[in-house]
């Protein structure tokens, strides 16, 4: 595995957090509709840990997808034009900001039912072990990775889909984002086990991790990965804050400013620049620089999204089933 | 032509998809060790090896999950689900995940995946004897077959296998024992055409699953005191195929419509309202609907034997029609 290049890291991470701004701004506008939940603050959850998979490797996520979307590598441009609406959106304008995917990527795309998509994520590991084992076909060695929230643990669901990973040694990393919320109802009110990797302990190893150090979360996304690969299921407790609103509309009366402002000092992004800055692998002028050069092309992502078409009306009669009655 | 059950019908067109095509596996509750709770997969364990046919825990939105993101990613999964009672704690993955999958990623995705699962009763009480046709007939990105013949059965089992979106495939215990011809070579019985089984031009019938051989020894019994019924069997109730049903009713003018479900907000429901709207300047008399009783369903064999629908049941509401009565709905 190549060594990890942290600026590429970093870059990627005020790409997202840029991304993110950009989305407010145009919700804010009422140019993005329906809900928009923003990945603000738990960005090097998804940078390190999706940066420990390979290109046959899968992506399974939750609504919260802007960040595992750009992470895995796909185009900001089609992804705002999703969120406008358009039709040179990543889903053509039809499923939104919680339904981003790219099929060629492996990025099997975000889900909105929590917990619901463990299961899907479950049976693309089934099908990857059975197209090795049964279909022979050697070359099968993906690892799915499945993100989802520690709201998402309290459900049927979750402990279905870790039991069967388990019993059938699935290739896949079950990645908890533990932001400590579920929408608005804090971790110890939701769930009676606050350490979330301790719920799939009797199934699986896992650990918790610091999921606002990057190289860390890298670190351990590639044990996990490998661990995946070679002997079965994996659980991973990504430790993070989520330093805006469940969603754009959220008024937050859970929590007060002063408690996230008190969280600020783990925002993954200062944390990395500061390391950066420490390690002299980046000045302050050259991170001026990304900031510059990210938010130049924001302009160009939301000017292409402006600039699409609306999907022509026959596209809401169209891909109900893959083979047209 | 050979004269078998529905059940081995059923048998026959799985195990020829299974043969044919090694994407294709069977995953449910007791299928292997229990060797399959209505007998259909019987011995394809052997036949197959463990891998192809795979006993699931009692989980069942888990392993409707795992047959969903499997059929994603390119295999051709048939999920039995042992009964519709218990496919209602997998409705979210079928409702909000197998249904939207295609169109929600704009295409990038399909979910070739057949769920088998029966309808049925008999003194099984209120939570094992229900049907939910409806359930999912209602929803647009699924297809569901529910077959009344043998012929059907096979034919529509093999067309749901080779189907590249998500059939819902209702059976009924009932019937697993009735015998019909049925073809020994391939074929296949399209999904989304209704049938004129008996042509007649006194009343129309239209009916589909466990209500088609009721419906058969109606016309027979009508026939024999100078009734002349048509039959029309839906076959599949998603995509719906009125032609066949408004082409009989033009000539007769008359229906019944006989479905084994809750008559209100049900499948019948909607054919009447299409025959309504689609077949408004033929109507000569009320439309009658045949179904259960709207309770839940008791146990005792007199009881249950009185809510459930039966061939007596459609020939009395023939006669109903034919005298032109009007009927009322009993909900309480």
């Amino acid at each position: 595995m190549e060594k990890q290049d942290l600026l590429a890291d970093y870059r990627t991470m005020v790409l997202i957090r840029s991304f993110e701004e950009h989305c407010q701004q145009q919700y804010t506008r009422a140019r993005i509709g329906g809900f928009l939940h923003l990945y603000v603050g738990q960005e090097a959850v998804a940078v390190g840990a999706i940066g420990a998979l390979k290109a046959q490797d899968h992506l399974v996520t939750h609504y919260r997808d802007h960040g595992h979307a750009l992470a895995r590598g796909l185009e900001p441009k089609p992804l705002m034009a999703e969120l406008f609406g358009r039709s040179t959106g990543t889903g053509k304008g039809k499923g939104g900001s919680m339904h981003f995917a790219d099929k060629n990527k492996n990025f099997w795309g975000g889900y909105a039912i929590v917990g619901a998509h463990l299961l899907l994520a479950m049976g693309i590991a089934y099908s990857i072990k059975y197209k090795r084992e049964v279909l022979g076909e050697a070359d099968q060695d993906g690892v799915v990775m499945c993100f989802f929230g520690d709201g998402a643990t309290n459900g049927g669901e979750f402990y279905e889909a870790v039991s069967m990973a388990a019993l059938y040694k699935l290739p896949i990393v079950f990645l908890c984002e533990n932001n400590e919320f579920a929408m608005g109802t804090p971790l110890s009110v939701h769930t009676s086990v606050t350490e979330i990797h301790k719920k799939a302990s009797p199934f699986m190893p896992g650990e918790r991790v610091n999921g606002n150090d990057v190289e860390e979360m890298r670190a351990r996304a590639l044990h996990a990965v490998n661990h995946a690969r070679t002997e079965g299921p994996y659980f991973l407790e990504a430790m993070t804050y989520r330093l805006r609103g469940h969603s754009a509309a959220d008024p937050q009366m859970y929590r007060t400013r002063d408690d996230i402002n008190a969280r600020r000092s783990g925002d993954p992004i200062a944390l990395l620049k500061q390391k950066l800055i420490d390690q002299n692998l980046l000045t302050e002028k050259q991170a001026k620089q990304i900031d510059k050069e990210v938010e130049k092309e924001m302009d160009a992502v939301v000017q292409f999204a402006e600039e699409s078409p609306a999907p022509d009306l026959s596209e809401a009669w169209t891909e109900i089933y893959s083979k047209p009655l | 032509m050979p004269v078998i059950t529905y059940s081995e019908a059923l048998r026959q067109a799985l195990r020829e998809a299974m043969t044919n095509d090694p994407r294709v596996f069977i995953i449910g509750e007791d299928v292997v060790h229990y060797d399959s709770a209505y007998g259909v997969t019987k011995g394809f364990l052997k036949e197959f090896g463990p891998e192809r046919i795979k006993d699931m825990p009692i989980a069942e939105a888990g392993y409707a999950g795992l047959g969903i993101g499997a059929a994603m990613n390119g295999l051709r999964p048939v999920v039995e689900m042992m009964t519709t009672n218990f496919a209602i704690l997998a409705l979210d993955m079928i409702i909000n995940h197998a249904a939207k999958l295609h169109y929600m990623f704009g295409g990038q995705f399909t979910c070739p995946i057949v769920f088998r699962m029966p309808n049925g009763y008999g003194q099984l009480s209120a939570t094992h004897s229900q049907a939910f046709d409806n359930y999912y007939a209602y929803m647009p990105g699924l297809k569901v077959v529910v077959p009344g013949t043998p012929y059907d059965a096979k034919g529509l089992m093999k067309a749901a296998i080779e189907d590249p979106d998500p059939v819902i495939f209702i059976e009924h215990t009932g019937i697993y024992n009735i015998k019909g011809e049925v073809p020994e070579e391939s074929y296949t019985v399209p999904i989304g055409k209704s049938n004129l089984l008996h042509d007649g031009k006194d009343v129309t019938i239209v009916g589909y699953g466990r209500m088609i051989p009721y419906c058969q020894q109606a016309v027979e019994t009508l026939a024999s005191e100078g009734i002349d019924a048509a039959l029309v069997d839906l076959r599949t109730i998603r995509p719906l195929d009125m032609e066949p049903v408004l082409e009989s009713f033009r000539k007769t003018n008359r229906a019944v419509i006989a479905t084994e479900e809750w008559t209100s907000v049900g499948v019948g429901s909607e054919i009447a309202a299409r025959l309504y709207t689609e077949g408004f300047d033929h109507l000569d008399a009320p439309i009658w609907r045949v179904g259960f009783d709207e309770v839940p369903m008791p146990y005792a064999k007199n009881l249950e034997a009185h809510v459930v629908p039966n061939a007596d049941s459609v020939i009395q509401a023939v006669k109903n029609v034919l005298a032109g009565k009007t009927q009322k709905i009993r909900q309480q």
